[in-house]
């Protein structure tokens, strides 16, 4: 295998990682204030479907991303409403946003299939963007440079900064934050909504850049290796953002199988393997003892203030 | 004015059994107005989702037919989620059921018998419990998140299903389409009378029965209600955590499995691509609006039925598309989730004023 094929396939990688490192650094916010919001896929597809409609009228990818980022943290308002507001179990609504992104995203959908956009090229000059070497560092358009700014923001954040300190306090232990003053229920929809942005924007990439058109549950499933990875990155966000490298490889095998010459591995294996890996590496990581302590301790628990 | 929340001295049993009827009625009016917002007959798509069906005798062969699975999955599902355990993968075990049963039916070929349907659901029922016995086994061992391995293995099942659609399953005579043989005569469920309704419809609603009396009147009935409600109090108790989470699993997956080989060798009468229909996603749905109670659950599955069938209606009548029944779907669940503060609260109104609209 030669340099340039290697390097096609590791820029190929990063676009392939981006949905999953966007919607997993939300995911990872949303669990250190002790939430546990298992609608990433939901939202994604919220994301994935709005990105893709306001792109296609305004013609503006950019209005388009936004757009996701805004429709998928108004999709985390509902479970935020239902789980903060109401106490309501958190797994069965995370399950329940996750069946209703499925049916809106498709509802919304049904005018977009089969139309196209026109995919945002890269950010950087085409001397640097296209370049034989450089490309694996110039060659990506807009998101993944923002992907990589807010895993460095979100683990600035998270230890260094006091809104980071309480947001952590919340997650660890909600009674105390509680009792020095801190809104613990403001935190975790702040949170939340910051988590369902992350999903609607790296949802978004599916139907902008990657595909880029839209079609029923166009993320299949990365939404929940996206939950899986915050697992596997033990809350950190830079271990996060190599977990999301590692999938990506995954993501991409079908490509390198190609360029390696295997013709004859049955496509199916390939496409199962992201979700294998994923049982496999939540399997292996457990194995240390140590992961289950790193999980923050309030994680999943509805806080009631009154009681 | 404005609405304050009041914790009841203990839960309301009234509002535990009227909180799904009203999720089902407050589904149907937001239902109505947002279907309206987004320019289609909202009304007119609540009549033909809600009512048509159930109001039109020709229908209800088919809601037997549509509340079948979703009754045997959500049964399995509903002791997980009593234990908390949490098993979303029923999809996977479901086709799994499907494919296993399948594989005796290609296997038997040709040859007749009454034995052959038995060992089929034999061969489902074992087949969803051997996939659900994937996260029982990492949950109990490993401690790994169940949720997530048992989803995982749904995408997982859906893969092995093309991969034996398209390769060596594939209908010999089937003019290269990815499908299965048809099933022989003693391979199918037979139908009851002059109807088009199989024996797995009555099938499951005796499970349902059955679990009925295993949850209220057993001590392992028991032991699942314990070890949900409050872990410590059933450790002491001498119930052991990891053996409810085999049993709740196997139960599920065998459920499931069974649900499968029952669509197969019913409605379906081979094995096809498109088998994942999702009947283990909306079993979710089903046995929390059901309150993990079995009649409930059958009422409930009844209510789900109803919507799929007006679904098909509903696009047909008047265009909806057919995304529009799984969100209605969606939406009584969350209005159940909501709802449920009523059962622990009750509302007041009044209180203090605190100016403007609260």
């Amino acid at each position: 295998m030669n340099e340039a094929i290697l390097i096609a396939i590791l820029v190929t990688v990063v676009g392939a990682a981006t949905p999953i490192l966007l919607a997993g650094l939300g995911e990872l916010v949303v669990e250190k204030a002790g939430v546990l919001n298992l609608g990433v896929e939901g939202m994604m597809l919220v994301g994935a479907v709005t990105g893709f409609a306001v792109t296609t009228i305004t013609g503006a990818t950019f209005l388009g991303i936004v757009a996701a980022g805004l429709a998928g943290a108004g999709a985390s308002m509902i479970f935020g409403f239902l789980t903060l507001t109401l106490t309501a179990n958190q797994v069965a609504t995370g399950l329940a946003l996750t069946i209703f992104g499925v049916g809106l995203s498709s509802l919304i959908g049904a005018g977009f299939v089969g139309q196209t956009v026109t995919v945002l090229g890269p950010l950087f000059p085409p001397a640097l963007a296209e370049h034989e070497h450089l490309r694996i560092f110039f060659g990506y358009d807009p998101v993944v440079y923002f992907s990589f700014a807010m895993t460095l923001i979100v683990a600035w954040f998270l230890r260094r900064t006091r809104a980071g300190l309480i947001l952590r306090a919340v997650g660890e232990n909600d009674a105390s934050a509680h009792s020095i003053g801190y809104s613990v229920i403001g935190v975790r929809y702040m949170a939340v909504a910051f988590g369902g942005a992350m999903a609607g924007i790296g949802g978004c990439y599916y139907s902008l850049f990657l595909t880029p058109m839209w079609a029923e549950r166009l993320t299949a499933g990365r939404g929940w290796i996206a939950l899986a990875l915050v697992v596997f990155a033990a809350w950190r966000p830079m271990r996060l953002m190599a977990g999301a490298y590692l999938f990506g490889v995954v993501m991409t095998l079908e490509l390198h199988a190609k360029a390696a010459g295997f013709e004859y591995v049955p496509p199916e294996l390939l496409a199962a393997m992201p979700y294998l890996a994923t049982i496999i590496v939540l399997a292996l990581i457990s194995l240390r003892k140590s992961v289950g302590a790193q999980a923050p301790a309030c994680l999943g628990k509805p806080f009631k203030p009154s009681t | 004015m404005r609405l304050e929340l009041v914790k009841r001295k203990q839960p309301s049993r009234a509002m535990l059994y009227l909180t799904p009827v009203l999720s089902v009625l407050l589904t149907m009016v937001f239902g109505a107005t947002i279907f309206s917002l987004l320019g289609y007959d909202g009304p007119g798509a609540v009549w033909n989702i809600f009512f048509v069906p159930a109001l039109d005798p020709n229908k209800w062969q088919d809601l037997g037919i549509k509340a079948a699975p979703l009754i045997l999955i959500a049964i399995g599902l509903s002791v997980g989620f009593r234990a908390n355990v949490w098993n979303i993968g029923a999809e996977g075990q479901y086709v799994m059921g499907g494919l296993a049963g399948t594989g005796v039916a290609l296997a038997t070929w040709q040859m007749e018998g009454w034995w052959i349907l038995p060992l089929m659901c034999l061969a489902g029922v074992a087949g969803g419990m051997l996939y659900a016995a994937i996260p029982a086994f990492l949950k109990t061992k490993l401690n790994v998140n169940e949720i997530l391995t048992s989803l995982m293995l749904t995408y997982v099942s859906v893969q092995l299903l093309y991969y034996l659609m398209r390769g060596p399953w594939k209908d010999p005579e089937g003019f290269n389409f990815p499908q299965s043989r048809m099933f022989t005569d003693s391979q199918m469920l037979p139908e009851i009378g002059n109807t088009f309704v199989h024996y797995g419809v009555p099938i499951a609603f005796i499970v349902a029965l059955l679990a009925w009396f295993i949850l209220s009147k057993t001590v392992f009935g028991f032991e699942i209600r314990v070890v949900g409600a409050a872990p410590n109090a059933a450790r002491y108790g001498g119930f052991n955590r990891k053996r409810t989470i085999w049993t709740s699993l196997l139960a599920a997956g065998g459920l499931a499995g069974f649900a499968g080989i029952l669509e197969a060798a019913g409605p379906y009468g081979q094995m096809v691509p498109q088998f994942p229909t999702g009947y283990g996603f909306t079993a979710i749905i089903v046995a929390f609006l059901g309150r993990l109670h079995p009649v409930g659950i059958m009422l409930a599955a009844i209510i789900l039925a109803i919507s799929y069938v007006g679904g098909e209606i509903a696009q047909s009548s008047i265009g909806l598309p057919n995304a529009a029944s799984g969100l209605f779907q969606a939406m009584m669940l969350f209005f159940l989730l909501a709802t449920d503060i009523l059962v622990n609260y009750r509302i007041r109104f009044g209180g203090v004023r605190s100016g403007g609209a609260a």
